[in-house]
């Protein structure tokens, strides 16, 4: 059968055109580094499970200047994810009543950036001095 | 109407949203960039001896299980549904590979875990 050549409108790139839409794409394309990071970390514990030569080759290889620009452009985009997680949390969160009253949404969204920035310093705190 | 498995990845999606929310930057920043490079961050902390006793620990296990885990179950379902966004058609086959290879690296960590022993 004959191939219709219908007008399909070209795709290619529609998120450049519009900064809402990179903002968006930048917030998904976290997620490709936040996989390759925990894959990282899974190495790591096999690395781990062979012993400290094994290890210590492991953590070597993460002095690489390639690896340190990952380890950038992962913070800089998971850090993002975080930041867009919780200010749309108002909206994905079920709705919540104090005294009848529903939570501002101003106080979910904060409490939650205040919940990356506590959690982010008990696991320093933790990593550091335990 | 055939149920939709939807919700199970949408909850361990939500799961490793919430936990890399709260924790993926400072520990990318811990073992990414001042362990390595030794700056606010002395190499002991985080020498051999050290991580293998918190993961023999139950308490190290689960933590290290959801951080893999559920921070690939989340981004297996946002690249999963962003294919669509860079022209690939979402089908069988992408959902296998994302959630099968989330899925396979969870196993994996955790007969890590076991085998590191307690």
């Amino acid at each position: 059968m004959a191939r219709v050549k219908t007008y399909v409108r070209p795709m290619q790139g529609w998120w450049r055109k519009n900064p809402f839409f990179v903002r968006y794409m930048i917030r998904e394309a976290s997620s490709v580094f936040l996989a390759i990071y925990a894959v990282i970390l899974l190495v790591g514990l096999l690395r781990l499970s062979q012993g400290e030569a094994a290890y210590d080759a492991w953590r070597d290889a993460l002095t690489s200047p390639v690896s340190i620009l990952f380890h950038w452009l992962a913070l800089l985009t998971v850090g993002y994810h975080a930041y867009t997680w919780w200010m749309v949390s108002p909206k994905t969160a079920p709705d919540l009543y104090i005294a009848g009253r529903p939570i501002p949404e101003l106080l979910i969204a904060g409490g939650g950036l205040l919940g990356t920035i506590g959690a982010s310093i008990l696991v320093y705190a933790i990593v550091r001095w335990m | 109407m055939k149920r939709s498995h939807e919700p199970i990845f949408w909850s361990l999606f939500g799961a490793g949203g919430v936990l890399s929310a709260l924790i993926a930057p400072i520990l990318i920043l811990i073992t990414g960039i001042i362990a390595p490079i030794g700056v606010w961050m002395p190499p002991q902390a985080l020498e051999y001896a050290r991580v293998l006793a918190f993961a023999q620990h139950w308490l190290g296990k689960a933590l290290i299980l959801a951080v893999i885990s559920l921070f690939l179950f989340h981004a297996a379902h946002r690249i999963y549904h962003g294919l669509h966004d860079v022209g690939v058609h979402a089908g069988t086959g992408t959902m296998v590979a994302a959630y099968g290879g989330a899925l396979l690296a969870t196993l994996a960590a955790a007969w890590l875990l076991i085998t590191i022993g307690f």
